[in-house]
Order: C-alpha cells, then structure tokens, then sequence
C-alpha cells in the first residue's frame, strides 16, 4: 500500500530547506485549510446530488438531470444561489447567538471531517486520542443547534431545538459505547492504529458477534445523529415547518444544509473506519491472490467507497421508513440499545480476554 | 313511515307532522330541545345521529332544519322550527345532545346569525369577527366596501362566548377564555404541511403534550352556497368539483339524485352504470392519495409516490373520457354528459388486474412496518358513540364500528337496484385508533374494486343521458338526499319557491364534522399524533369550509 | 451589439422564448443598455444559479395543490429541474407556487407569507382562482386575483392547470430570471417596496374617480 506520509515529509521538508519552520506551519496551515474547505464543499455538494438521484429511484423518478450532465451541476447551482439569497435578520431575537449558531455547526463538522483519514498517511493529524477528539468535536454540533433553535425565538424552532438535545445527547451515549468497544477490542484510540489493526481482517469479521451489534447500533445512533430520518424529528417538515433552521435563510441555512449532508458523510466514514478497515483493503485470510489483487486498489477509494455504501444504507433508511414519534425516540435509546450495549461491552471484553476472535 | 309517523304523534300529539320528502316535524323554538331529547333517548327512535342543521331564511323568519337519523333503525326524521325576531333571532342549542351541534350550530350563527342559547362555544365560524352582516341572510348587503378585503392581520379574540336567557327573556353574553392564562400555545397552520390545505389549529402543548386544540377554519371559505343561489340548477353542479376534489364524481352524484328526484327525472340505466363506476373509481383514487399523503406526514415520503402511481392511471381513464385531470363536471342533470371513451372498459381491465398487487405493496412497506404500527395503534381512539355523537361518518365512522356506509344504509342509483346482485361488504372495524382507519381505507379500495369488476363487462347500452328540459325550474318544496362521498356521508339540502334557481342549496360535507372532533381525539397525545390523527381523519379543507 | 447579444441569451436560445413578448421586451431593454463584460459573466453566473435553482413553498390552499404534489411525483416529476426541493418555512424557498383560491382571511396571512419569503422571490398565480378569483369571483368572500396582494411573475391559467402547464409555468420564470441583472441597472427585480408604491398609486387613483 502506498503510503501518502512520503508525498507530506517530502513537501515538508522542501519547504523547510529554505523557509524558517514557523513558515512552513503557517503555510502548510494555509495550504490545510483550503484544501479541508474545497474538499467538504466539494464532498457536501456531491452528497446533496447522491440523495437526491438516490431518492429519486427509490420514488421510481429520475432526479435532477437537466442542469449539467445528468444533472450534476445541480448542487452548484443551489449553492450560487443560496450564496446570494437574502439574510433575514429578524427582530426581537438574539442577533449574535443568532448568526454564531450555523457556523457553531458548520465548524463543528469540519473539525471532526479533518480527522478522517483517507489513506495511509493520508490525513491532517494523527494523534494518540484520535477517534475521542473526533467524538468531542461532533458533539459541538448540539450546542449550535440548540442555539439556532432558541435564538430564533419562534415556538417551531424552540421545540425542534428541544427535540434535537433530547436525541442527540441520548445517542450520543450510544455513539460513544459502541466505539468504545471497538476501541477495547482495537487497544489503541489512535485512528490509524484502528485501522491498521484491521490489514488482515476487518473488525466487523474478527470481532464477529460483538463487533456486529456495535456495528448495528452504531449506525442506528449515527442516524440519529445526523438527524436524519426516521429520527429526523428536530425537523420533522410535516410537524414543525422546518423544525430549529425554520428562521435561517441565505447562506446560514445553507451551512446547516451542507453540515447535515457532511455528517452523514463523517458517520459514514467513521463506521467504515471502525468497523470496516478505513482505507485497508478487503483481505480475506489464506486467499493471497486474492488479497494481492485488492491492494492495488488506492486505500482512498477504498475509504469513499465504503463510506458512501453505508451512506446509502442510511439515505435507505430515510426513503423507506416512516419517522418515530419524541417518546418513542428516547425510550428506544435508554431502554434498549443504551442496555445491550452495556452488555456488549462486557461481552467484548471476555472475548479480548480469553481470546476468542480471529 | 307510517309507523315512525304514528309513534312520534303518539309522543308528542301538539307537534304538526308532514310526509313531504322526509318526514317533518314543525317545532316551536321553546319545544325544540325537549323533543330532540325524546326523539334520541326514546329507544323505539333513537335518533342518535344529527346529520346536519340547515340554517333558513324565510324571509318573514329565521329558522333551521334539523335532519336527524337513528342508527339502530335507519330512519330520517326532520324538525323545523323559526323565529320570526330577526334583529335579535335565538333558538334553543342542542349542542348537550349531539356533540357535533356546537360546529353545525356555529356555522348556522356565522351564515344566519342565529344565537343558540347554551351554546358552548358561540363564536363565528369561517368568516371574522369584524364581519358585518350575516352573508346568507336574502337581505345580505354585500358591498364590498362594507368588507374590505384587508391586508391588515384580523383581530381575533381568545375569549369564547356562551349565551344565556335570563328570566325577562334577554339574552345575556357570558365571555369566557379559551385557553388558561399560562398556556403555551402553539400555531399550527393555515400555512403548514400537514394541515392538508389551510386549516388552523391553535394548540395549548404542555411539553410535547396536547392540552387543547382550538380548531380555526374559513382559511378557504368561498361562500360556494350564496353562490348557487344565484346560478341555475345546472350551473350549481360544476361547484361539487371544488369542493371535495377527490370524490367529485360522489358529489356530483348527489347533488344530480336530488335534483333529479325533485324534478321527477328518470335516468337512464347506461348513465346509472357510468355514475357508479366513476363514483367508485374515484374513491379508488381518494384513497391512493389519502394512503401516500398519511404516510408522508409520517415521514415515509416514498410512499407518496407509489400510490400517485394508481392515481395517475385512474386519471388518464378519467381524462379520456370526461376531459380533465380533477374537475371533470361529467355527471349531469339526468344522466352524464358525455358517452364512455372507447378504451374504457379496456383501461378499468388494466387498472383492476395492477391493483391488488399495488394494495400489497403498500401492505409490505408500510401497513407492516414496527415504526408505523407504533405510531398509528391506539393513537386517536374513536369509540362508536363518539363517532355517531361527532357525525364523523365514512371509513373514520366505520373503523370505529359504527356501520354508517350510505351505500347500504340508504342505498341509491344501483346500490339500491342491484341490492341483492352487487355483491360485496361494508367495511367495519372496531379499533377505532388511526391504524383502522387506514386499514379501512385499504380494504374499502379493494370492495370498490369488487364492485367495479362486477358492472365493468355490463354495462347495458341505450342513452346516456334522459331527456330533461332546457330552463329547469323545481316544484315548491325542499328535499334531502344522501350519498356516500369518499370521506363520508354528502347531504344536499335543496328549498326551491319554483324558480329556476334554488332558494336555498345546503350542502352537508363530511369533513366539518371530522374537523370537529380533532379536539376530543388528540387531547393528552402528543403533537406528533395530532399529524397521525389528522392524516389518518383525511379532511379536505376547502370541503368543510365549502 | 454583436457581443452584447451574444452575453444576454447564451445561456437560453431564443427558440426557448420567442412568442413570448414579455420576455423578448426584457431583452430588448438589456441589448439596448447593454453591459459591462466582467459584470455581464458575473451576472451569468448568478442567473444561472437562480434560473437552474428554484425552490418552491409548499403552500397550497386548495385543488391546484393536488396538481402540485402530482407534479412532483413520478409521472411529471419536477425533480429533474431541480425544483422539488419544497421547503416549508418560507425563508428558505425561492418561488411560492400559489396554488387555489385566496379568500379574505387568508389575504393577511398570504401577504406574511410573501414578505418572509427571503429576496429575489417570486410569485406564480396558479390557476383560475389565484388569477382572478375564477369561479368564485362573485363570492362575498374570494379575493378577486392575487395581483392586488402581490406583485406575480407568471400567470398559469387552468382550472386546475395540468401538471405540464405548470411544468411550463416554471419554466417561463426560470427563462425570465436568465434575462434579470443583479448588476447594473437594467431588468432589476420588481421590489416590494416598488409594488406597494404602484398599489398606492392604484388606489389613491380609484379614489379620485
């Protein structure tokens, strides 16, 4: 596998032949810095036209298809024209906390989208708490909506901002058990020791039955997460109008709409690099051919591809099933998956214990 | 009849009783409510079922027609009674009778301005509380300049009335507030997804908790009956497709059935045939809606688009052969107005052979599906009493049990001809929650299909359409038909003096009474039930605002 | 005036338009003002976003509403424009699609609406009761047309208008934003402010007579 690390030191050192180093952090921060933004627009952008062409065969339609080739320049042209939309300042409401809520979001998302890594060395930092750092920052994402909810001061956004820090602080619990037993059964918080403790076998196959529930609830609690449906109640259209961005317009509703697209992404991301190798490619014990054949696949590939399989899985969810109602929502998270995770921690354990995984 | 006739006269030996189109009773306003209340409890009667109240203008007096039916023995009675006062006309409430009186009542007081002594909730109805005149009165003034169309928000008031008599005979107007002081009230709609149109609850939450709905209707109220009293017979007919889209064929039906009974018009079998068929397809089509837009207020928005599939192909057999998409205007005064399109019977053929693998498919995604059963059984509960107390008639009557399907309680047109040969079932359930109600609907597209199967291949040949004269003027009288709409029991009211325009043209839809009760079915649920509760009830809204 | 031709109909040939003298008239105007080139690219590259990007406000009030969501399903669907993003809250949508009739009560609330709607918006007047009242127009309660409330932008007549002409409907407005300028002073979206000015003329004339 290649490592992308060479191309880095590589540049670094390059630039530190003839810069002073506080230089080069400045301009490899810089350089960082476009390149996050680019790819996230880039990443959301695209995401927005995979749900909506995904939607659209699920509902036997076409989807967009008349703005550029086979409509994919449709996101752009939403994005082009939600730049230039109006910003509504309303009155009678907090006008900073206003304004400071979608980017809360926005920022949020971008923090934890920075941590993923894309390949062997492919990444912005690597360091020993990866995956709880990752943990921490999406969680700012709550505070911000919670915030856009009740600056707005509307009765809609109050309740979905309501509704919103009722779910996403229950799942949260969720999120943070099942990767918790990924990481007892990795040893390491390090994301690229998580991955690279997968090149023979992914979790999902050596960790065989806890490994799969973690996976199950996992992503059952990503989708809460990302608000998306059938857990989509902050929003809920056919309840609450637009649910906490009802009073967004412009760009600032743009960030939400983009945040909520690149979770979906991060989610995705984060269970195919815990539980499906990240960038490792698909090997399969005793078949060497086989495995060799698989390397030569670039581990970003590998990386996107899985995450947009379970990204799928997800938009999935959202066309088929219908949405749950708030007490529903919370007694499934505390009565039942917050419980079997409890026990599939303890279950991991005796298995990293005796030794009974492959 | 002539039984009914001689117990009631047994019963109350002052009242004047008349056999004219119903059997009608004429009351004094002070005897009204003593009547009303034997007439229900008396268990030989048991007229428990108020279907509508008819707000009259006599011009010399001001009065209202009450059509009553007993669900037990599946007869009509009507009561009149008027006052001649009319700066300051009263009528006794029996709103403490039927529940659905304090709408039926309040509609009566926005249209006539008629007060109803007891009334709890005498507030206007559809038009605001500035307005001023009462808009169906024959001595309406309606200048525009005394309304305006404002631009201004209207002022509302979060006071309810109740008017009380005291002993002189004054009447008193007691204010009382709607909501507590420290309610936290939520607006939902007119402008809201999932109000189906423009209908406006006013909601007091506690938490995500419904402590009370105050229901604001008028958002779409267009004044359809003032308007037919200007217009001819035939003229009237293209309002039933604007009121009730879905089922306008039913409405059409009903309204043709009432004027072709006052006016002695026998239509012919080819166009009884055609009306069926067509009442029938379009209740196919009702249904698809209401299934693909109760499970997009859920959130399964896929669903939507499986059902319009059904829809649209009932449609294009519809645009062959009347003409349009929605407003078809095809039953007319005798018959139909136009022949069958050719591919007809090819294209009902398709559409029945695609239809039960469809129903199944909906079965599988959603009837099934854990989340939907959790969110539809038990929510909004509806006991056969309250259903039959609130009016609320058709498939959300029947899947609390009450078998109040007009086809086989007061079958007309072929229902009635072909009684014993028209082979299929009414559909009852006993649940009475939202899941009934939405299995009701599904089993009942599967019975319309029946029917369809059975009269496709016979439909006889001969005239479409009876020969009915140019200028249509009705004998003196009023008459009342029924018919089963898609959403429940349609009742025309038609008072002629002679003319050829009616003197008055009531038309009793099934969604106001639905639109009534949603305050009784979602207290103590959450705000999410009130979407459950208000898809599964399928109101239209320009239907209850009319 | 070759170049300047060339800049305003790029991105629409004129087949897309011509019969329409609506449309040709703003042309007209912005061939004979002209404008500067890099504002011009600028311009196209907003008209472009906003053309290919309209999102409706699901509001409907009554029949043409259901020729609404038929247009959004399957057998028309309007996905494949790009419209089928409907938004709910009005600060998030482009066009509002005024569906059904409009009757007195529900003016206030209507003209809310349109002023939360969030700049440039537009108004298309769907069907005979949303143009002039339709069949209803003699009602004591119906307003008579919604252009008294609203400046609208295109009128779809039909009763209800089928799905295709709606389809049609948007298109013209999506035809005419390619002609509006962000920059510069010609072919400037209608403000509010502007439409009120023009009602108050309206109605201060109506009282002098």
């Amino acid at each position: 596998m290649f490592d992308f690390s060479i191309v880095t030191d590589w540049f670094n050192n390059f630039l530190g032949g003839f810069l002073p180093s506080w230089l080069v952090t400045v301009i490899e921060c810089i350089g960082i810095g476009i390149g996050l933004l680019l790819v996230y627009a880039l990443l959301a952008l695209f995401y927005i036209y995979y749900e909506r062409k995904l939607c659209a065969a699920f509902q036997c339609r076409l989807g967009p298809n008349r703005v550029g080739p086979w409509g994919l320049l449709q996101s752009f042209a939403d994005m082009f024209k939600i730049l230039i939309k109006e910003l509504i300042s309303l009155e009678k409401t907090d006008k900073f906390l206003f304004a400071l809520a979608p980017y809360l979001v926005i920022i949020a998302s971008m923090l934890a989208f920075a941590v993923l890594p894309w390949g062997k060395g492919l990444q912005i930092i690597d360091f020993n708490i990866g995956i709880f750092f990752l943990i921490a920052v999406s969680s700012i994402g709550v505070l911000g909506i919670l915030l856009a909810g009740w600056s707005s001061n509307n009765k809609f956004t109050l309740i979905g901002a309501m509704r919103s820090g009722a779910q996403m602080v229950s799942y949260e619990l969720s999120i943070g058990l099942s990767v918790l037993t990924m990481v007892a059964f990795a040893g390491t918080m390090s994301i690229t020791g998580i991955v690279e403790a997968q090149s023979n076998l992914w979790f999902i196959f050596s960790g065989h039955i806890p490994a799969i529930i973690a996976f199950v609830i996992y992503m059952i609690a990503g989708t809460a997460e990302t608000n998306r449906g059938p857990f989509d109640l902050p929003e809920a259209e056919s309840e609450l109008t637009a649910g906490y961005h009802t009073e967004y317009s412009g760009i600032h509703f743009g960030f939400f709409y983009l945040a909520e697209y690149l979770n979906l992404f991060i989610v995705s991301g984060v269970a195919s690099l815990l539980f499906l190798g990240g960038w490792m490619p698909l090997h399969i014990p005793g078949l060497d051919g086989f495995n060799h054949i698989m390397d030569y696949i670039p581990g970003v590939f590998w990386f996107i591809g899985k995450a947009f399989l379970l990204s799928f899985v997800i938009i999935w969810f959202k066309w088929t099933f219908p949405r749950l109602r708030i007490d529903q929502l919370l007694s499934l998270e505390w009565k039942y998956l917050l419980p079997i995770n409890l026990v599939n921690l303890v279950l991991m354990v005796i298995i990293i214990v005796s030794g009974f995984h492959f | 009849m002539a039984n009914l006739q001689e117990k009631i006269s047994s019963l109350f030996p002052t009242v004047k009783i008349e056999e004219a189109d119903t059997l009608t009773l004429t009351l004094e306003p002070a005897q009204l409510h003593d009547v009303c209340k034997k007439l229900r409890d008396d268990s030989e009667l048991a007229f428990d079922y108020l279907e509508t109240i008819v707000g009259m203008d006599w011009t010399e007096s001001l009065g209202c027609v009450y059509f009553l039916n007993s669900t037990v023995h599946g007869h009509t009675v009507s009561i009149r009674t008027s006052t001649t006062d009319r700066e300051n006309p009263h009528l006794p409430s029996v709103a403490d009778l039927w529940a659905v009186a304090v709408t039926f009542e309040r509609e009566v007081y926005d249209f006539f301005g008629i007060i109803f002594i007891g009334n709890p909730d005498m507030r206007r109805l559809f038009l605001n509380i500035d307005w001023k005149g009462y808009p169906l009165r024959k001595d309406y003034n309606d200048d525009p300049a005394l309304n305006p169309c404002s631009m201004e928000n209207e002022r509302q008031s979060d006071d309810t009335c109740v008017y009380t008599l005291d002993e002189d005979g004054k009447v008193l107007k007691n204010e009382t507030p709607i909501f507590a002081a420290d309610d936290f009230v939520v607006n939902i709609g007119p402008q809201h997804p999932a109000t189906h149109g423009v209908l406006r609850f006013r909601t007091a939450l506690d938490g995500e908790t419904i402590k009370k709905i105050d229901v604001y209707m008028g958002y779409i109220h267009r004044g359809v009956e003032k308007l037919c009293e200007n217009l001819t017979y035939f003229q009237t007919l293209h309002y039933m497709d604007r009121l009730d889209y879905f089922s306008a064929h039913n409405y059409h039906h009903g309204l043709c059935m009432c004027i072709e009974k006052a006016a002695g018009i026998e239509v012919p079998e080819r166009a009884q045939y055609i009306r069926v068929i067509m009442d029938e397809l379009s209740r196919i089509a009702s249904h698809c809606l209401f299934i693909g837009t109760f499970c997009m207020d859920l959130g399964a928005t896929t669903m939507l688009f499986y059902t319009l599939r059904v829809r649209e192909q009932i449609l294009d057999i519809m645009d062959k052969t009347c003409g349009a998409r929605m407003t078809f205007n095809y039953d007319c005064i005798g018959g139909v107005l136009a022949d069958l399109d050719q591919d007809f019977v090819k294209d009902v053929k398709a559409l029945l052979a695609v239809l039960p693998d469809n129903i199944k498919e909906y079965n599988k995604i959603f009837t099934g599906n854990i989340i939907a059963k959790n969110r539809m059984e038990g929510v909004g509960v509806l006991s056969r009493e309250d259903a039959i107390a609130y009016g609320c008639t058709g498939p959300t009557g029947r899947a609390s049990g009450w078998a109040c399907d007009v086809r086989k309680t007061h079958p007309y047109c072929l229902y009635a001809t072909m009684k014993d040969t028209l082979k299929w079932d009414e559909v009852v359930m006993t649940e009475g929650d939202s899941m009934a109600r939405f299995k009701a609907r599904i089993a009942e597209m599967e019975q319309s299909a029946r029917i369809i199967e059975q009269l496709i291949d016979n439909i006889p040949s001969g005239d479409y359409c009876a020969k009915v004269p140019k200028v249509l003027k009705l004998p003196k009288g009023n008459w009342w038909t029924v018919v089963e709409g898609c959403r429940g029991l349609f009742g025309v009211y038609i008072e002629s003096d002679g003319g050829a325009n009616p003197y008055r043209l009531k038309l009793a839809t099934p969604c106001l009474p639905l639109a009534a009760a949603v305050d009784h079915m979602t207290a103590g649920q959450k705000i999410a039930d009130l979407i459950t509760i208000g898809g599964s009830l399928d109101y239209i809204v320009p239907d209850m605002d009319r | 005036m070759e170049m300047k031709d060339q800049i305003t109909t790029k991105s629409m040939p004129y087949e897309a338009f011509k019969d329409n003298e609506y449309i040709e008239g703003l042309v007209e105007e912005l061939r004979a003002n002209g404008t500067n080139v890099l504002v011009g690219v600028l311009d196209d590259l907003i008209n472009w976003g906003r053309s290919n990007s309209l999102w409706p406000l699901t509001f409907a009030t009554s029949c043409c509403g259901i020729e609404f969501v038929s247009l959004g399903a399957a057998r028309f669907d309007m996905a494949r424009f790009g419209w089928e993003v409907a938004r709910a809250s009005p600060r998030q949508a482009d066009f509002m699609m005024v569906a059904g009739t409009i009757v007195h009560r529900m003016v206030p609330v209507f003209r809310r609406l349109y002023d939360q709607l969030a700049e440039p918006k537009y108004v298309i007047a769907c069907g005979g009761c949303a143009i002039s009242g339709g069949p209803f127009r003699k009602s004591y309660h119906v307003a008579k047309g919604i252009e008294d409330i609203v400046p609208v932008d295109v009128f779809v007549p039909g009763c209800p208008p089928r799905p295709e002409a709606m389809i049609y409907g948007i298109m013209q407005l999506s035809r005419k934003l390619k002609v509006e300028r962000f920059f510069g002073g010609v072919n400037r979206q209608e403000k509010a402010s502007d439409f009120e000015a023009i009602q108050r003329a309206k109605t201060s004339a109506e009282g002098c007579e």
